[in-house]
């Protein structure tokens, strides 16, 4: 198992070093000068010099990606062009907003999916199959950002029972989750980020559990006695690798997708914060953005694979 | 072919006996077969077919014009004027802007996953038919891309771009084609190994000879049916997009771009912020149900 | 009949050495394995310097138990899988080395029968087309091959407006591998190595398939390397036998004379586990007892002394040689007990 660990570590690294270089080379996807995309429009002569000795704009690309390298591993990721802050601070301000919705939607998405994919998983073909599977294909049909549109229309304001958007007059920084008047900002995003992952998450476990219920290992629980109740518990069992694996990549997907629904409901997320540095075209920003979502991607896989191993002995000799 | 050699064939009456006279069906009748009979995929690709028409002919169908605004007849509700379902806020046709806007939809649906086929599904039967050092290259780097959650490459390439259709396209293609290609090199490699194709290589048949011939067919099927899957995926990362501002630009018409600006309307004309959503949901859970009915249907075991 | 399959006996122009030249010469032929979580530098043996003659016309059997390296033997002569070392003669010809013939024009001349399964056929493809596509890769026109694909057909017993259209999946296992031989065929070889052709069938299919082979050789003058666990098939089927184990020779000899003095330890074993119906053919020796030793790491030696009843000092201290072979009708066996200068107890006893 120990070596297992090491060998996937290993094989994370390579591929967050590809993402690195795929987020340091966003400054040359931008149209005109990469000097310029990272500097305000009305940057003195001497602060252009300073940025452009200092990431290196005048030597070779590779240098200038170990530079960018450099400064990123030491938190670095430059200023804001369009607030003039350092970018660590907004990305990490904005990350934990964005956590704050995925460890909401988590938990919901994935009881809700896994219990629905299970009832149509134990009766295939059934009126409760039906249902399950004509709702799981509407959850990953719709826009979920339309389907904010539409919530926000329904309870903000038809109704006026739910706030529409933002995080409330206490700001982000004085949100507090034991406050009803602060939690009930969290409500309608949290519900329209769940729709996918229930969707998709119901889908993978019916398909899962139908699949291993087919397989005889189950017909020889059934004839050796078991009850119904026990026989659903080790199919369970053996789907929950499988299921666990989609799961994980739906926390990412709600880590870093959520930039929609956070633009839905102005909710001063990750999403929001990559939606404002897109209209004001702010490159640094964009960069460290990315940047750390796809970090945070790459390490629920990383984990997602760890827990798999844990539950499947045969993935640690694979 | 004469009695006299069938008879004199070895071990043939032992054979004929025991060969009933079967219909033989090959693979794509037996697909179309069971397709015929699968009454929910044939209903909802009826209405796919009837929103690919009503694309095509839009100039046709369109009461008004899409672009044509009015200041007087803005936001105005259902009939006002012969517009059937109102105006946008610009005065705008709302009818005739849905309809020209699944012309823009669809090309940003089908386009994406057409390009992700060529490339991604090239490069994988290339990664698993070649030697390690090429399959390396070609996976590790697919891995790199596969990192991203989709939504964020796209907004990562487009945000970096700009907006525009073409830039949309090409951000989509580039999320699609490295999942394409794990799919074409997983089939590919499965292939690659089996006693037919060491037969055919015993046979003298070169890569590609091989390729063509028994390859090809065996890696088309999943890689069509992952294709129909991501048609709806694309619609609904396109009109994203464009509800971001990225993607599709003003004026032109389409159900995200038509959302995002009729979000600003919200409180006035609820219902005429719905529409373009409802559109965009149509198509796509269209596409997702002839995509898992063609599944259904292509999964013949054989 | 097209002309690709108007063979009349011994008047084939490919045949350049004579009836006299054996079809195949094999020398110390190697190829190992590198296995990965082993340790370092660990490798199967999988076939570890084997060298034998196939004379025109015959059929050579090769037995041994699963793992032993027969398959690895089969593709490695056929260079789909690469040899580390050895020597391939063709009909008197080297196998790609300059001054003899390419793999690729060997291919023309060898085929290979798989074991029916589910893969040893295109499911994609009708059976006809399958047949075809050998042909049509060398360079015959479309309608030019399918003719001789139902030419074939029917010299395999199957009804080309029947069985032609069909799919691998609507073909029982004996029609399946009838196909199987009819698209080696359509190659128009002069030898074919048939990798365990039989073993997936029910028994009396296997004997309709196995006279089906015996016929064909006959009327198109081939030749055959016949691989099989089964030894009742072997017997059955071959002119000489070649028993392997973990890689190696251990007894080689005309079928006859292997199967009624087995004169290796192995090879009375394999005997000996054998079920027969007849009292008489039953062997003294006793039968196998566990599984081959690991052909990573093979024991030092005799790589049969771990499961050899007669196991001594010399057998861990020396590798036994097959002995003097000379000629179709030899019979050797790599076994200390066989040479009287070894110093095993039993030498010379036989």
């Amino acid at each position: 198992m120990f070596g297992y660990i090491i060998r996937r570590i290993l094989f994370a690294l390579p591929i967050a070093i590809g993402v690195s270089i795929v987020c340091f080379s966003l400054v040359y996807l931008a149209p005109g000068d990469p000097l310029q995309t990272v500097l305000p429009p009305d940057a003195t002569a001497e602060t252009i010099a300073i940025v452009k000795h200092e990431y290196g704009f005048d030597r070779p690309v590779p240098v200038q990606y170990a530079i960018w390298l450099w400064h990123v591993v030491q938190g670095d990721f430059g200023r804001s062009i369009a607030s003039r802050r350092p970018v660590t601070l907004e990305v990490f301000g904005s990350l934990a907003n964005t956590a704050m919705l995925a460890l909401f939607a988590v938990p919901v998405a994935f009881a809700t999916g896994f219990a629905m994919g299970a009832i149509a998983g134990c009766y295939p073909g059934r009126i409760l199959d039906r249902i399950v599977t004509g709702a799981a294909v509407i959850g990953v049909s719709l826009p979920n950002y339309w389907l904010g549109l539409v919530l926000v229309i329904v309870f903000a304001v038809e109704y006026m029972v739910l706030p529409a958007s933002g995080m409330g007059k206490s700001g982000s920084a004085a949100f507090s989750l034991w406050r009803w008047s602060d939690a009930q900002f969290l409500v309608l995003p949290v519900v329209t980020l769940t729709m996918i992952p229930i969707g998709i998450i119901a889908r993978t476990t019916r398909a899962a559990v139908a699949e291993v219920r087919s397989q005889e290992f189950v017909t020889t629980l059934r004839a050796m006695g078991l009850g119904e109740g026990a026989v659903i518990r080790h199919v369970l069992k053996n789907a929950s690798p499988q299921v666990l694996a989609v799961m994980g990549l739906q926390f990412g997907y709600l880590m870093g997708g959520s930039i929609l629904v956070e633009t839905v409901f102005t909710w001063p997320g990750s999403g929001f914060l990559l939606n404002k540095a897109i209209i004001n075209r702010d490159i640094p920003v964009l960069q460290g953005t990315i940047l750390a979502l796809s970090l945070v991607f790459v390490a629920t896989n990383l984990v997602v694979d760890l827990l798999q191993a844990t539950l499947d002995p045969r993935i640690r000799r694979a | 072919m004469s009695d006299q050699a069938i008879l004199s064939a070895p071990g043939a009456a032992a054979e004929y006996d025991s060969a009933p006279a079967t219909k033989v069906r090959g693979y794509w009748q037996s697909v179309a077969y069971r397709l015929s009979h699968d009454w929910i995929t044939l209903i909802f690709g009826a209405v796919v077919l009837v929103i690919i028409l009503i694309a095509v002919f839009a100039p046709l169908l369109a009461p008004f014009d899409p672009y044509a605004q009015s200041i007087v007849g803005r936001l105005k509700p259902m009939g006002w004027r012969g517009h059937p379902l109102g105006t946008d806020e610009l005065g705008r046709d709302m009818l005739s802007r849905l309809i020209y806007g699944g012309r823009i939809s669809l090309i940003m649906g089908l386009a994406p996953v057409a390009i992700a086929v060529m490339i991604g599904g090239t490069l994988g039967v290339i990664g698993g038919f070649a030697g390690k050092v090429a399959n390396t290259a070609i996976m590790r780097t697919m891995d790199v891309f596969y990192a991203f959650p989709s939504i964020l490459l796209a907004v990562a390439i487009s945000g970096a771009m700009g907006g525009g259709i073409f830039n949309g396209i090409i951000s989509l293609s580039l999320v699609f084609i490295p999942a394409m290609c794990r799919v074409a090199e997983t089939a590919t490699s499965q292939v690659k190994n089996l006693d037919y194709i060491e037969a055919a290589r015993a046979s003298g048949a070169g890569t590609f000879a091989i390729i063509r011939h028994h390859v090809l067919g065996n890696v088309l099927g999943p890689v069509f049916i992952y294709a129909s899957s991501l048609v709806s995926v694309s619609i609904l990362l396109a009109s994203g997009l464009s509800f971001l501002g990225l993607g599709v630009q003003p004026p032109e018409p389409d159900w995200g771009l038509m959302l995002s600006t009729l979000r600003q309307s919200i409180y006035v004309d609820p219902l005429g912020c719905a529409m373009p959503g409802i559109a965009i949901f149509i198509t796509s859970i269209c596409f997702n149900l002839v995509s898992d009915g063609v599944r259904a249907a292509m999964d013949v075991r054989i | 009949m097209s002309a690709a399959l108007d063979i009349k006996p011994y008047v084939d122009v490919r045949d350049r050495g004579g009836s006299a030249q054996p079809m195949l010469i094999v020398r110390d032929l190697k190829r190992h394995f590198r296995v990965k979580g082993a340790g370092k530098g660990a490798v199967v043996r999988a076939v570890d310097g084997i060298s034998f003659t196939l004379f025109k016309g015959e059929t050579l059997g090769v037995v041994g138990e699963s793992g032993c390296g027969k398959s690895t033997l089969a593709r490695v002569l056929l260079h789909l899988v690469e040899p580390d070392s050895g020597e391939l003669v063709f009909d008197g010809d080297a196998v790609a080395a300059p001054d003899g013939i390419s793999v690729a024009e060997l291919r023309r001349q060898v085929q290979m029968v798989f074991q029916d399964s589910y893969s040893s056929l295109n499911p994609r493809m009708p059976v006809q087309d399958s047949v075809a596509f050998g042909p049509m890769v060398n360079g015959r026109s479309k309608s030019e091959s399918r003719r001789l694909a139902q030419e074939i057909l029917i010299k395999v017993g199957l009804r080309p407006d029947l069985f032609g259209p069909r799919y691998p999946h609507e073909l029982s296992g004996g029609q399946k591998q009838r196909v199987n031989i009819a698209r080696a065929l359509a190659m128009n070889p002069r030898m074919v190595i048939l990798d365990e052709a039989v073993s997936a069938l029910d028994k009396s299919v296997e004997a309709q398939v196995l006279n089906l082979l015996r016929e064909l050789k006959r009327t198109l003058n081939l030749t055959y390397l016949f691989i099989s666990h089964d030894l009742n098939v072997v017997r059955y089927i071959s002119d000489r036998v070649l028993v392997m184990y973990l890689g190696q020779v251990v007894e080689l000899g005309p079928a006859s004379l292997v199967f009624s003095e087995a004169r290796h330890p192995y090879t009375q074993a394999l005997l000996g586990s054998r079920l027969s119906m007849d009292a008489r053919q039953r062997v003294d020796a006793p039968p196998l007892v566990g599984d081959p030793p690991s052909p990573i790491n093979p024991p030092s030696g005799c790589r049969f002394r771990t499961r050899c009843p007669n196991a001594e000092g010399v057998c861990e201290a020396k590798m036994p040689e097959l002995g003097a072979w000379d000629g179709r009708d030899s019979h050797v066996a790599a076994c200390h007990m066989q040479d009287p200068a070894s110093g095993h107890s039993k030498a010379g006893l036989h």
